[in-house]
């Protein structure tokens, strides 16, 4: 099957059996309790991914795309995190009902993830090529030296010399101790990597390396990628398929095409025309206003309402539920139950 | 333009501003280990006053060689000592003592450890090198030790005691305060205030140190403690407060002696200079949660 | 033309245990009043070092800071407190630049006394004068009492922004304002900064990593390499035609967000090297795609290709005469080991 005509894969969807799921969210609610106030960071966020797919989790501070992230890997910090509700299928194995000895099998083997900061991610007290051997050596019953063999092979991969095996995370710059990160993560190849914010701390060119990089990765190593990211540039880049997150829901999912080239949710637009376009640099930013709801007092509504110019009494009152638009396009706002409603859309710069 | 004026004085008023000193108690009632610290220690200095008011130094130092040894009873609550004095009332005498040490010897080594150490963290440089060679100085000998030689030139008595022992504070908190500004002054808002125009003596007291307030109280709450017992180990080895003066740790270092014959004698001052030590570490930490507006959630 | 601020060959060196780190490494440039000068580069570059040497936040190691004509870097104590009312700062990052036990009132408050801005003020007055304050960048009343740790980002840099006001500035250094905000946050800051230019003819120093804001919001923009000006131009001529090799692969480094708009970037060669102790050559050469054997003999001179447009590169000539050759490089080599220092 193609994976790189974006075209085909509203078809191919339909068509193609459930064996190519390797991450299924289901209706996944996490809430945060603390003493005076629950916080409710995630509420009810669903999505597929299939193999070598890249969906973008897109969304500002306080989304709960981290939140989500952490969940899929069952790695919420409780207390105070309460998983609520939903169901987590990573390569068809349940990963919320799972003892933590069976979670530690499947996490580094299956699913892996990188986080933002690359220098706080690597022990200090390691060389990098004894922190890819364990990964390895803790999933595979492999001998020492062949482990080391496999740490050298995965550093090559990701565009450092092999000889740099012996090095201690110091010795690298910002930039390299990412491409680490991603060794270390992708030395079992895994099924499905998640990526929060990967390239947020690194510098632009490095920026660009790195996601290069993970992009020829995703081919060669046949892994889905969970790209947790709040800029748009990085998800053009990088996915096939987008979900936009806000104050814990899904407001729009579709594939990169649906949501860049055809938004209906005004949160979308919003975060477009917030950013500068770098072909017209006269054009004015159109900021949203106002701040994104309190956490821990949601609206009752739809949460984005207070902020949204198309927003009525009706948006204000009942959640929106994403309704299917298309084969593969969903968006959550009540404004299109009227007929004949759109919004203004963006233009590109 | 004066209507809108006067409409507008009262702004700040309108929005209820909250008193601070009133919301640091706010916050600290809510800390049930901050509020028992709190009550131990005002139970102790609530002694302290009655034993100014209502104990005379006759009734502490009369002999009694007919009671020595008597174990607590309804008379004698906490019993008597070797030479039949009641121990209760020697012990709240002595609350004077130890209160007066645990206070004074720490602000002594607050006031001046912090004042040198901040200037050392801040300024850096040859400054601070010379601040911290002398505080490596004062910390390499051992304190007892210093104590002894400050009461020696001074002559023994409680305020030279308080200057022994404050003294041997003063390198630790230097460190502390050192430390804890080596933090602080890398925020930004230290060089917003030098870029309106501030001088760097007034951003170490406007901006720096109440921000590196909070290990410095939790450290000198502890030290209260400590400071409490290098006191009675200076009394008992005769460079403090003189023997017939029932400070704490006098009062446990002259009755070791009868320990097994009478353990009370060493249990309830004991007692006193535990609960005492152990009320100052819950409000340092209590009051450490409070001042800091952050943690008000 | 009415230079509010010229920079004559500013240095500014750093003595590390490993050597001296050249942080700031002669650089020249003026504003003229009113305008916007963006600076752009990597972790680094020395680009935050330039905007606090200017303001004298950190001594200058050498050259001339001219701002209306005085020279910043040789004012006294007193001089200075009065320049420093004109010349004001918005820091980067809005949790850590307002001091936390103060109220809004009181932070906005306190650079308005502690300069006296309004002689003989009563509480009165300094209160309606943060009012006022707060209404202009945007901060409702209701908030005066309230502690920055019960304010967003977004908040807190409006709180900033009072207060570099607050003294009625010329002149305005923003580092990296917007870069820890949320996007549409970071539009509503943006737009503010713009108004506040039109209406108080402030003239900004725009210090940023991000070209897609740099280019929204500033006249000129200013590419700094490892401490020193590898290109300079007005933001439409810098992004039409970028010269020096470095601007060309940062400006394709930048991600739009559009469908298939990312195709190929400029791959450069390792990473930003060290600052401490460059050789005497252009230091961009080694990671340069158009390295020549010229490139290693002696620093590139900043010159005038064309009106306006300023390039310190050895290939490129007056006039625009490129001699850019690509040569192959191994794209293995190894190039920087060691990070480049905070």
């Amino acid at each position: 099957m193609s994976i790189k005509t974006v075209d085909t894969a509203g078809k191919e969807q339909a068509v193609v059996s459930n064996d190519d799921v390797v991450l299924e969210v289901e209706d996944l609610v996490v809430h945060y309790v603390l003493k005076k106030s629950v916080v409710e960071a995630v509420n009810g966020v669903s999505f597929k991914l299939k193999k070598r797919r890249a969906i973008g989790l897109v969304g500002e501070t306080g989304a709960g795309k981290t939140t989500t992230a952490l969940a899929i890997m069952n790695l919420v910090p409780d207390p105070p995190g309460v998983i609520k509700n939903g169901k987590i299928t990573v390569c068809g194995k349940d990963m919320l009902s799972m003892k933590p000895h069976q979670l530690e099998k499947i996490r580094g083997k299956d699913i892996s993830m990188i986080f933002q900061d690359p220098m706080t991610s690597l022990n200090p007290v390691m060389t990098v090529g004894e922190q890819i051997a364990e990964s390895v050596r803790l999933h595979e019953h492999v001998g020492k030296h062949e482990a080391m063999k496999r740490a050298v092979e995965m550093l090559e991969l990701v565009g450092i010399p092999g000889e740099r095996a012996g090095d201690y995370p110091h010795q690298f710059s910002g930039g390299m101790k990412q491409r680490v990160v991603i060794a270390v993560a992708l030395a079992c190849n895994p099924s499905v990597l998640i990526a929060d914010e990967p390239t947020t701390a690194l510098d632009v060119t490095i920026q660009a390396q790195v996601l290069s990089m993970m992009n020829d990765l995703k081919e060669k190593c046949d892994t889905a990628l969970v790209m947790i990211t709040h800029d748009l540039g990085v998800v053009a880049k990088m996915c096939d398929e987008v979900a936009v997150l806000y104050a814990g829901r899904i407001v729009e999912y579709g594939t990169l095409e649906d949501v860049f080239n055809r938004t209906m949710h005004p949160y979308t637009e919003g975060l477009f025309n917030s950013l500068p376009k770098i072909n017209n640099r006269h054009a004015p930013l159109k900021p949203i206003p106002g701040l994104m709801p309190d956490p821990t007092r949601l609206p009752p509504g739809c949460a984005f309402a207070d902020r949204c110019r198309y927003a009525t009494d009706a948006c204000r009152a009942n959640i929106p539920e994403l309704r299917r638009v298309s084969d593969t396009h969903s968006v959550a706002c009540s404004r299109y139950e009227e007929p004949g409603f759109s919004i203004e859309g963006w233009r590109h710069g | 333009m004066s209507s809108k004026v006067t409409a507008q004085q009262a702004v700040s008023r309108q929005y209820e501003k909250e008193n601070r000193a009133l919301a640091v108690w706010k916050r600290l009632r809510t800390n049930p280990g901050a509020v028992i610290g709190l009550i131990i220690l005002i139970i102790m200095v609530l002694l302290m006053i009655y034993s100014f008011l209502f104990i005379s130094y006759e009734e502490i130092y009369t002999i009694d060689s007919k009671n020595r040894f008597s174990p607590p009873s309804s008379e004698h609550i906490f019993g008597t000592d070797e030479m039949g004095r009641d121990l209760a009332k020697r012990i709240i005498y002595g609350s004077r003592y130890s209160l007066a040490v645990a206070f004074g010897a720490v602000a002594i080594g607050v006031i001046i450890g912090t004042f040198l150490g901040s200037i050392a963290g801040y300024f850096g440089g040859w400054v601070d090198n010379l601040i911290m060679r002398i505080s490596d100085i004062m910390s390499s000998i051992p304190g007892i030790l210093l104590g002894m030689v400050i009461v020696t030139i001074l002559g023994p008595n409680l305020l030279n005691l308080l200057i022994a022992v404050g003294v041997t504070n003063i390198a630790g908190f230097i460190r502390m305060a050192r430390a804890s500004v080596l933090t602080t002054k890398s925020n930004e808002y230290v060089e917003s205030a030098r870029a309106i125009g501030m001088s760097e003596f007034r951003i170490i007291f406007t901006q720096v140190l109440p921000n590196s307030l909070s290990p410095l109280i939790v450290t000198a709450t502890a030290r209260m403690a400590t400071s409490i017992l290098a006191a009675a180990g200076l009394s008992f080895l005769g460079f403090g407060i003189a023997a017939p003066k029932p400070e704490w740790g006098a009062l446990i270092s002259g009755s070791r002696n009868f320990i097994n014959y009478a353990p009370h004698l060493c249990t309830y001052p004991g007692l006193f200079i535990m609960l005492m030590a152990f009320a100052c570490a819950l409000l340092g930490d209590g009051l450490r949660d409070a001042l800091d507006p952050k943690l008000k959630k | 033309m009415d230079k509010l601020m010229e920079v004559r060959d500013l240095k500014k060196y750093f003595k590390t245990p490993r050597g001296t780190v050249h942080a700031v490494d002669g650089v020249s440039f003026t504003i003229e009043r009113g305008k916007t000068l963006g600076v752009v580069g990597e972790s680094g570059c020395g680009k935050s070092t330039l905007g606090r040497c200017i303001l004298r936040l950190i001594e200058p190691t050498e050259g001339e800071v001219l701002f209306e004509g005085t020279d910043i870097c040789s004012a006294k104590r007193r001089e200075l407190k009065k320049l420093r009312k004109d010349m004001q700062i918005i820091f980067q990052d809005p949790y850590s630049s307002i001091n936390p036990r103060r109220t809004v009132l009181e932070l906005i408050a306190e650079p308005i006394k502690f300069n006296n801005i309004i002689p003989n003020a009563t509480e009165t007055d300094i209160e309606n004068r943060v009012l006022e304050l707060m209404k202009i960048v945007g901060i409702d009343e209701r908030l005066i009492n309230a502690y920055p740790h019960e304010l967003d980002g977004g908040r807190r840099q409006r709180i900033g922004i009072a207060r570099a006001l607050s003294l009625q500035p010329k002149f305005i250094v923003c580092d990296e304002p917007v870069s820890a905000l949320d996007v549409s946050i970071q539009a509503q800051i943006l737009n503010l900064l713009r108004e506040l230019q039109h209406e108080m003819g402030l003239t900004y120093m725009f210090i940023t990593h991000d070209l897609s804001v740099v280019n929204y919001f500033a006249d000129d923009i200013m590419v700094m390499y490892l401490g020193q000006v590898v290109e300079k131009a007005p933001s439409e001529v810098l992004f039409e035609n970028p010269m020096h090799p470095y601007t060309q692969a940062l400006l394709s480094a930048i991600l739009i967000p559009e469908v298939g708009a990312n195709p190929h970037h400029i791959k450069l060669r390792g990473e930003v090297t060290s600052p401490i102790d460059p050789p005497d050559e252009c230091r961009f050469a080694k990671r340069c795609n158009y390295v020549t054997e010229g490139c290693r003999k002696g620093t590139p001179p900043l010159l005038e290709v064309s009106p306006g447009h300023f390039v310190a590169c050895h290939c490129i000539k007056p006039g625009g005469i490129n001699t850019l050759k690509e040569t192959v490089v191994e794209e293995s080599e190894e190039i920087c080991p060691c990070p480049p220092i905070e």
